[in-house]
């Protein structure tokens, strides 16, 4: 298993663009909307935090989740699914499920640096808090990204080629940011639009991220609705998911 | 001594019978040929044996194993190479044989693997740079890195040139001289004559013989055809005098001898004893190919 990780690592290593982008895309955004007056004010709308104190890293951390998660997880393995590698891998005394919990540790991996790269960009530019609740960030965030590396592998699952696999991705990321509140914030969606973000899992992705900064603990139906979400999305790639 | 016995084994996909009725047995040492046309049911039935395809009916022993029942015991004891199998693009070719290693418990010593396959050069080249016949060396040294007693080759050659190809052959050759016993599938007739010991003729899902290449044709009469151009000229009667001699004709200045036995010697002395000598003297012999046909009344390729 240490082998398949490394040899993982540096093929992922070699393929460093895409990781770059995931690592670097939020962070730049963060650094580039930051940069607008009006999200540096205090915002009563947010309780009378600033837009960039939790609200916007929390969006970026998402952001740098799904990206992984959406688009490099389902690439890679629908790309070992293509070019028979797991199937060259199932006839050998090891297992292709090895193969995937690799993929899925390194991409969960690369996420949290990306949002280790956010908490301390938001601190050194914009003097934001690091999240107060450590433990239950970490909790929230894991809890979230195995929600959400799951339901890459869904999307792995369902995609016929590698070429499209990354692309139904993208396309799955943008609702999910919406119902996350990236456009709109939470507090001002409409009634119907935050009970749909409520149950996204992202929803309450970001609102434990926010409460955790803060530092409270997450609330317990936002920690459920992930665990649903976990349940639901492993349950589904176990049945999709494909060798070959 | 039999390594693999396989009994009526029968295979069904959604829409279709893959293998219908298929029996052999590959004895320990030889190198196994599975021979027929594309879609007669030459890879489902090596991915049953492999244990990569659960079958329908029928039984199957590898090595006394069972290869339903016991997966891990199988991998212990056969190495695979697949058709369309292949590796990460980015993957160096030492990386990947060191990874495979690690997948067994007392698996070969993979850099001397790698310079008997050929590839010692290539160490460090990434597998997407591999030449077809590079990459189809590695994924032999893959299938023998757990130390295999049994290998199974699966459309080995396939797209390579006929250099590659004529290399990659005397790998598998090498292989079974170090004492692995080889099932190898083709659809090359040329490659079956080859390298097989025996070979089982697979056709429609089932087995339309198991013979040695000799045998095989053999079994279509063995006629042969002698073909030259005589330096003067020759009466049929000196020809069809001879016992083997079945029927003369002439194209041009050519002589075309249809016969059986030691057609071509029986021929060449006659034509000594008349001082004549046949100039571009050729033998024509039945092959593989019109075995199959006789066998089947279908064209291999």
């Amino acid at each position: 298993m240490k082998k398949i990780l490394l040899v993982e690592t540096k093929l992922l290593a070699r393929d460093w663009l895409g990781v770059a982008l995931s690592l670097a895309l939020p962070v730049g955004l963060l650094l580039v909307l930051g940069q607008i007056p009006d999200l540096q004010k205090p915002d009563p709308n947010l309780g009378g935090q600033r837009f960039v104190d939790a609200q916007l890293p929390a969006q970026m951390i998402l952001l740098a989740l799904l990206t992984t998660a959406f688009t490099i997880l389902p690439g890679a393995m629908a790309t070992y699914r293509e070019q028979g590698v797991l199937r060259r891998m199932s006839t050998t005394p090891t297992h292709p499920a090895r193969l995937l919990g690799a993929q899925l540790l390194l991409n969960l991996i690369i996420a949290l640096c990306s949002a280790v790269v956010v908490i301390l960009a938001g601190w050194l530019v914009f003097g934001s808090q690091i999240p107060g609740q450590l433990f239950g960030f970490l909790l929230a965030y894991l809890l979230g990204a195995a929600a959400m590396l799951a339901l890459g592998l869904v999307i792995a699952a369902i995609a016929p080629n590698s070429k499209t696999a990354p692309g139904i991705g993208s396309v799955a990321m943008f609702p999910l940011l919406f119902v996350a509140g990236m456009w709109i914030p939470r507090e001002i969606m409409p009634d119907t639009l935050r009970t749909i973000s409520d149950f996204s899992v992202v929803g309450p992705f970001v609102n434990a991220m926010r409460d955790t900064w803060a530092g409270d603990w997450p609330q317990l139906p936002h920690l459920a609705v992930m665990v649903g979400g976990l349940v639901l999305f492993s349950g589904l790639a176990v049945r999709l998911f494909k060798w070959e | 001594m039999n390594v693999i016995e396989v009994k009526n084994l029968h295979k069904r996909y959604k829409d279709h019978v893959a293998v219908e009725d298929v029996s052999f047995e590959v004895r320990a040492g030889e190198i196994f040929g599975i021979l027929g046309p594309n879609g007669a049911g030459k890879t489902t039935t090596v991915e049953c044996v492999s244990g990569l395809r659960v079958p329908d009916g029928g039984t199957l022993r590898v090595a006394g194993i069972d290869p339903v029942q016991d997966r891990d015991g199988l991998r212990r004891v056969l190495g695979v190479q697949l058709q369309s199998s292949a590796l990460p693009e980015k993957i160096k070719v030492w990386e990947a044989l060191d990874l495979y290693a690690s997948f067994y418990q007392d698996p070969a010593d993979w850099p001397e693997l790698l310079e008997r396959v050929g590839l010692g050069a290539k160490r460090d080249a990434m597998f997407g740079k591999l030449s077809g016949g590079q990459r189809q060396r590695l994924s032999v040294a893959l299938a023998l890195v757990g130390k295999p007693r049994i290998a199974v080759l699966d459309e080995l050659t396939t797209g390579l040139d006929p250099q590659a190809r004529r290399d990659t052959w005397e790998l598998v050759e090498q292989v079974r001289d170090s004492g692995v016993t080889i099932v190898l599938v083709t659809h090359f007739m040329e490659e079956a004559e080859r390298l097989c010991d025996r070979i089982a003729l697979i056709d429609s899902g089932r087995v339309a013989a198991i013979d040695s290449p000799a045998g095989l044709v053999a079994r279509v009469g063995g006629e042969q055809k002698v073909r030259f151009r005589p330096s003067a000229p020759v009466a049929d009667s000196v020809l069809t005098s001879l016992p083997e001699v079945k029927e003369i004709s002439r194209t041009g200045d050519q002589v075309v001898v249809t016969g059986i036995g030691n057609l071509a010697p029986a021929v060449t002395l006659a034509l000594a004893e008349q001082r004549i000598v046949p100039n571009d003297l050729r033998i024509e012999q039945a092959t593989l190919d019109d075995a199959f046909l006789a066998l089947t009344g279908r064209k291999l390729a």
